[in-house]
């Protein structure tokens, strides 16, 4: 899973309502996978990315390269796309666990694909 | 017409030996990939539109290549472990989830700018546990659907509708959560190219342009689809025992000899053997 869906997701257990973005990662594997940079799409979902969410997820992963704020021409400033790209598109979580930071429920992680099935009473 | 989903659970149906059937068999890749193509048609995107779009049922990627050819990048789930398997094989370029649609999904307000579904809400009709109640669950997955979806975004399912009820059924739910649209039908003539797409739009566009309900494809003629589709023909397959002209043997004078046998080996009353035993009758009885 790259990060950028890992910025989409928020805890869907019923009732989860409040502060259930985003989940914490723990115990993560990373792996770096070269993808076709595509200026386009980068701008299009620079509105739709939680960026501070972004910024500390990435923090805790040990990625240091993210500007602490957007910068304010970010759509058309090459560099910050680059860094961008390379941080949402390339960087694949492999293995580790996605924790609810309020219900603290655990998604697991294995082979890249999170299990986001829940058990019948948080339906 | 064969239905898969009268057989088992989805995640039991598409086990191993069904999930390398699959993605191994040629003509249901061909079919898979032409009904991918025709839901990222009906999705209408602007040209050249880069979108993030979510795959519904993603199965092993094969609509996710689709997807991934018109240059959009997308996001899949599934329920069936094996199926996630033979895409992680394939090295399907989508982010892949283990998910049950009718549990909803957890995504974020507005992130999707589009979502399409291929042969997957037929499936959402079944109760297949006690704790499943197939309205419920569509409603779950409509209403967390809708909220995932830009404003003005469309959701294009292709499905295999049983009957009218339940097209009912999957429609009132998608109205009652907010959804506008219809069902495209495709070749509504012919018995085999007859395809349904469900076509909701989450809200109207932001600029104000009313959405319109696309046409279905060959709605007027006659016909099949053209060359360039899979073809459909009316001839059945060859059986075996029709091609080898080998037939089951009726029950002739040996059989009803043998029978008479074995009914005077128990001892029951048997009429005696003549000349006229296992004879026809006359058509003038």
């Amino acid at each position: 899973m790259r990060l950028i869906t890992h910025n989409m997701l928020q805890c869907h257990v019923k009732g989860c309502n409040a502060n259930n973005f985003p989940l914490e990662l723990q115990e993560v594997v990373l792996e770096q996978e070269e993808a076709e940079m595509n200026e386009d799409f980068l701008r299009n979902m620079l509105t739709k990315i939680e960026y501070d969410a972004l910024v500390a997820t990435c923090l805790k992963l040990d990625i240091n390269d993210l500007p602490a704020t957007i910068p304010a021409d970010a759509a058309y400033n090459d560099e910050f796309l680059q860094i961008l790209h390379r941080v949402i598109l390339e960087t694949h979580i492999k293995s580790g666990k996605m924790v609810c930071p309020n219900c603290q429920h655990n998604y697991i992680i294995r082979d890249g694909i999170p299990n986001m099935l829940l058990a019948e009473h948080e339906v | 017409m064969s239905r898969p989903e009268h057989q088992a659970p989805p995640e039991i149906v598409y086990g191993g030996d069904e999930a390398a059937k699959y993605t191994g068999n040629s003509r249901i890749a061909a079919i898979q990939a032409e009904m991918a193509g025709r839901a990222v048609e009906l999705l209408n995107l602007p040209e050249g539109y880069p979108g993030f779009i979510l795959d519904v049922g993603c199965g092993s990627g094969l609509s996710g290549e689709v997807l991934e050819e018109e240059g959009h990048v997308w996001v899949g789930f599934d329920i069936a472990p094996a199926m996630l398997e033979v895409a992680l094989e394939q090295e399907a370029s989508g982010d892949l989830f283990l998910q049950d649609a009718g549990q909803g999904m957890a995504f974020r307000p507005g992130t999707f700018d589009g979502c399409i579904s291929i042969s997957v809400l037929q499936w959402l009709c079944n109760a297949d546990k006690t704790s499943h109640h197939p309205k419920a669950r569509l409603m779950r997955f409509f209403s967390t659907l809708y909220s995932s979806l830009r404003r003005g975004a469309r959701a294009i399912f292709q499905f295999y509708p049983e009957n009218d009820d339940q097209v009912q059924l999957i429609m009132g739910c998608a109205v009652r959560c907010g959804f506008e649209g219809g069902l495209v039908v495709d070749y509504p003539n012919s018995k085999k190219a007859k395809k349904f797409y469900l076509c909701l739009f989450a809200g109207q566009e932001v600029n104000g342009v009313k959405q319109q309900l696309p046409a279905g494809l060959g709605e007027d003629e006659e016909g099949e689809p053209g060359e360039n589709g899979v073809q459909y023909t009316s001839k059945k397959r060859n059986d075996s025992r029709i091609r080898s002209g080998k037939r089951k043997p009726g029950k002739d004078k040996n059989w009803v000899l043998k029978k008479k046998e074995q009914l005077r080996a128990k001892g029951d009353k048997t009429a005696n053997d003549s000349k006229f035993t296992a004879r026809k009758r006359r058509p003038k009885f």
